[in-house]
């Protein structure tokens, strides 16, 4: 069983901060510190206002760099603001999908869609402008013109049902990864099994790697009738038991009594240990 | 004719190879081959170590000075192996190696398993002092992760502790455990876990 490193391995990373201080760092003039305490504060999810605040204004930093115009800082800071639940961060990262960097566009996607930024559909759908025509790999870089799958899953996420149209032609995209996407957001905007079909498809017939990300689909969409196969799943158990956790959680909308589907995903949860 | 079969497993060339001539090694049922059974946990084929796990399992106890013996340091792919099949043989001498991994291994899919086998082995096959000592160390360790910061091992503890509330004296212990996660865990899945266990001990209870 080969397992991922990076999800998989606990790391004791670099210094060890206290929020105090990792706010403080976000400041500082030695920009590989700022970089880590953007990342830092995401990961251990604080939240308090100061954070908040300082995360938002390192969104427009200009002193980090890279040679290529990336903006490692801003992509951190952005990453970040999605985990930390603030709607305050809604209007910074709407400004970052207009960035110079494909980085921080992706990143900011992908916090708005865990902020279910309603104020950003109309900016995420500009950026399927062109369609599929012209989700094209930019010359020379290791991805398309645009962050597609982060800005489609967004959309889904997000609840926009007028974006239903726009997202439909992407499940033929060449890219077989954006087309999960795809069908990961049509299941969440119309709840319409077939999408949901199709991902538990392409799990049988892909790769390892794109079987993680599937899982990963299966689970934030929870659907349900993909319980056995994502148990059966030729993948490790730790991404099959993250995948039926979230189909355990859509089972869990109210907090009483265990429904009988619930039991059936803790059952499959238990023979993955 | 063991010796054969071992020399197949040693000599296979394709991981098709490998998986047959795994399933024939083990079909043996002999002792002679637990040492190649363990060592094909560390040929990275998923399918000939599940059929390896499979047939140490069911040589059951004689294979578990071996198991405890050639645990890889090393590689955590065959460690979580050799944790899988000494928590289903269930063989109380695994106790505390089943401590030390599920407190502190690095990986979780390993820790895992060591927990839930924490909560299954057969005490019986103490005598009731060593074996009240052995509960109370399982009880401990468990209650230790309920704590982890990884809701997967908190799961798995919750499974473990589930099983192990089946002995009479820490039962009590254990009910608590769950009352206070049922309140204070922040994930509604671990929430429901523990709601499933202390409905299956209620249901054993009444």
């Amino acid at each position: 069983m080969i397992e991922p490193t990076t999800s998989e391995e606990y790391t004791e990373n670099g210094a060890q901060l206290t929020p105090e201080q990792a706010i403080a760092n976000l400041q500082s003039s030695d920009l590989s510190l700022r970089y880590y305490a953007a990342w830092w504060l995401g990961k251990f999810r604080v939240s308090q206002p100061e954070a908040i605040n300082a995360l938002i204004t390192a969104l427009t930093d200009e002193d980090d760099k890279t040679e290529l115009g990336g903006y490692p800082l801003r992509r951190n800071a952005a990453r970040a603001l999605g985990k930390l639940g603030s709607p305050q961060a809604i209007p910074g990262l709407i400004q970052c999908l207009e960035c110079s960097d494909f980085y921080v566009r992706e990143a900011a996607a992908q916090s708005l869609g865990m902020l279910g930024a309603k104020a950003a559909v109309p900016t995420l759908i500009t950026m399927l402008d062109g369609s599929v025509a012209k989700a094209v790999q930019v010359a020379g870089r290791p991805h398309l013109t645009q962050p597609y799958q982060a800005v489609l899953e967004a959309l889904g996420a997000i609840g926009a049902t007028e974006a239903i149209s726009l997202i439909q032609p992407f499940l033929q995209h060449p890219v077989l990864r954006v087309q999960c996407s795809a069908a990961r957001a049509m299941y969440q905007l119309t709840q319409d099994s077939q999408y949901g079909e199709f991902l538990v498809t392409m799990m049988h017939k892909s790769d390892l790697k794109l079987r993680r990300s599937i899982l990963g689909d299966l689970g934030a969409i929870g659907y349900m009738a993909a319980a056995e196969a994502i148990a059966h799943a030729q993948a490790e158990n730790s991404f099959k038991l993250m995948a039926l956790k979230g189909l355990l959680e859509h089972q869990l909308t109210s907090d009483s009594e265990l429904s009988d589907q619930a039991v059936q995903v803790m059952n499959l949860m238990d023979s993955l240990l | 004719m063991t010796e054969e079969l071992i020399n197949a497993v040693n000599q296979a060339e394709t991981p098709t190879q490998m998986v047959t001539a795994v399933k024939n090694l083990a079909a043996a049922k002999d002792p002679a081959a637990i040492s190649t059974l363990i060592a094909v946990f560390g040929y990275n084929n998923p399918a000939a170590a599940l059929v390896a796990v499979k047939g140490l399992i069911e040589l059951g106890e004689v294979a578990v000075p071996q198991l405890l013996a050639q645990i890889d340091d090393y590689n955590y792919g065959a460690r979580a192996y050799s944790i899988r099949t000494l928590a289903a043989i269930a063989d109380p001498r695994a106790l505390d190696l089943l401590i030390s991994t599920a407190a502190t291994d690095f990986a979780p899919s390993v820790r895992r398993a060591a927990a839930q086998g924490l909560g299954n082995l057969n005490w019986s096959q103490l005598t009731l002092a060593e074996s009240q000592n052995a509960i109370n160390r399982a009880l401990e360790t468990l209650l230790l992760i309920c704590q982890d910061t990884d809701w997967s091992i908190r799961y798995a503890a919750i499974v473990g502790l589930q099983a192990l509330a089946k002995i009479t004296a820490v039962q009590e212990v254990i009910v608590q455990q769950f009352q206070k996660m049922l309140t204070d865990d922040t994930e509604t899945a671990i929430r429901a876990r523990v709601q499933l266990a202390t409905h299956s001990l209620e249901l054993t209870a009444s």
